[in-house]
């Protein structure tokens, strides 16, 4: 940490002095040549495409019938439920990712520590499922 | 130095070069799946526009630009026109870091991985929004069932993910593929193979594919979040549903299969035979079997009902990864094989 005496890295820059951000530029430019690519067509059809609106055809769908009442009804919980799951998963994932990569480096405790951790994270999954948490019927 | 305009303009050359190209692939990918899927049903599949049907994905095209733009009155106008580009962006996007050959790679960020990652994640926002932008109710089911078992693949997805990382030592896509060369004993399928198994069906079930795909489901939810677009609209859904099929093939073939990397490399007389094959064919061979894949399984299985799809990510795939994560980092930390040396 060659850094730690002086000023720390200016934004962008990796603690080489290597400009990271400059790397994203293109992808910057990809994303939004990819947006674009996906407007261009719908502009284009916009333009070209036939225009005769009625309101039984602008109607939502609903196997013919006129529909009975608002599509946004209160759904089930369940859904809900693995959203949070999610959340706490991915979050160990997330844990994971820059351990994985340096666990060459740091050892033996860093190698047991996970081990530990992922004791834990274990068991809150056995309870997750004992619970029924992840049953859907 | 190059003038900053010259500079960014070389940028959106280079961008052109992998999107176009991508854009016919992903054309004539659609005519391969009806093609393909017919020859296993005994049909010959489309063969009428040009020759054996060559034409059929330009006049689908065609046919689909000029159709129509339904714009359901109870829709949300802004949400219900920005799900499909919220679709298809990050699907082209997630290309930029793909390496196609040692040095054909537009950007060869080190978060690599991670950035994959995130843009095969971000597609779920399109089927969301357009589930709920279209205001009906076989769209909100298709987009509400859609988001719980992409968020349920992608927790399997991501624990295999760091088991390439845990052999690799890297999230710099090409270093991955460089760390597996060495012969065909050193690509990751081999010591991963059950994590490469799980990245795979997730893969399938992040696209929404059979037999993963109740959030279209025709029998049951008609076309679920897609089911209020018509014209161009519905066609960028299914260029964006086509290009990730793609990015996931080509994914796999350089997390598990060796990238670019030839097959033959390490064996005494094959490996000297075959050496003249350039690497980005190898990398488009290899894709392109897993590609087929896609539509091998569609014709072959029946789909899934929706509680059988999350007890197979949850109490099947998650499991499986968390051992085998073990598995793997016993194998690194006491540096087993020529793997995780």
């Amino acid at each position: 940490m060659q850094n730690r005496a002086g000023s720390s890295p200016a934004f962008g820059t990796n603690t080489l002095g290597e400009n990271v951000l400059e790397q994203y530029f293109p992808i910057l430019i990809f994303l939004l040549i990819g947006a674009a690519l996906g407007i261009a067509p719908i502009v284009l059809a916009w333009i070209v495409s036939l225009k005769r609106p009625d309101a039984q055809k602008l109607a939502p769908y609903e196997c013919g019938f006129k529909e009975f009442e608002d599509a946004r009804l209160p759904f089930d919980v369940r859904f809900y439920l693995v959203a949070i799951l999610f959340i706490l998963f991915d979050l160990e994932t997330a844990f994971f990712i820059p351990w994985s990569v340096v666990l060459r480096k740091i050892g033996s405790p860093g190698f047991w520590g996970m081990m530990i951790f992922l004791t834990l994270l274990v068991v809150g999954f056995v309870y997750e499922w004992k619970r029924g948490a992840l049953e859907w019927e | 130095m190059l003038d900053p305009i010259l500079q960014l303009l070389w940028i959106v050359i280079k961008i052109l070069i992998i999107v176009l190209p991508l854009l016919g692939v992903v054309a004539y990918y659609t005519l391969a799946e009806r093609k393909v899927i017919g020859f296993i049903q005994l049909r010959v599949g489309p063969n009428r526009v040009g020759f054996k049907g060559l034409f059929q994905p330009i006049a689908d095209g065609l046919k689909l630009l000029t159709k129509e733009l339904i714009f359901p009155t109870k829709s949300n106008k802004y949400l219900f026109v920005i799900a499909p580009v919220m679709a298809i962006a990050p699907s082209l996007a997630a290309w930029a870091v793909v390496p196609f050959s040692p040095h054909l790679v537009l950007s060869n960020v080190n978060a690599g991985l991670l950035y994959v990652l995130a843009m095969t994640s971000l597609g779920i926002y399109g089927v969301l929004f357009a589930g709920w932008a279209s205001n009906s109710k076989y769209a909100i089911y298709g987009a509400l069932r859609s988001a719980a078992q992409m968020v349920s693949y992608e927790i399997a997805m991501g624990f295999s993910l760091i088991g390439v990382l845990l052999a690799a030592n890297s999230t710099n896509l090409s270093d991955i593929v460089m760390r597996q060369s060495g012969g065909i004993w050193h690509w990751y399928f081999i010591p991963l193979f059950p994590l490469f198994l799980v990245y795979w069906i997730s893969a399938v079930a992040e696209t929404n594919r059979a037999p993963f795909d109740v959030a279209e489901g025709e029998s049951e939810i008609v076309a679920g979040f897609h089911v209020e677009y018509s014209g161009i609209m519905f066609g960028v859904f299914f260029l964006a549903e086509y290009a990730n099929m793609l990015l996931l093939s080509i994914l796999v073939a350089t997390l598990f299969m060796g990238g670019w990397l030839s097959p033959f490399q390490g064996i005494p007389v094959l490996g000297a035979l075959f050496s003249f094959v350039p690497g980005i064919l190898w990398l488009f061979l290899k894709a392109g079997f897993f590609a087929f894949v896609y539509l091998w399984i569609r014709a072959t299985f029946p789909r899934y009902r929706y509680d059988q799809i999350m007890r197979l990510g949850w109490k099947v795939l998650i499991p499986v990864t968390i051992v085998w994560l073990v598995v793997a980092s016993f194998g690194v930390h006491f540096h087993i094989g020529p793997w995780f040396s």
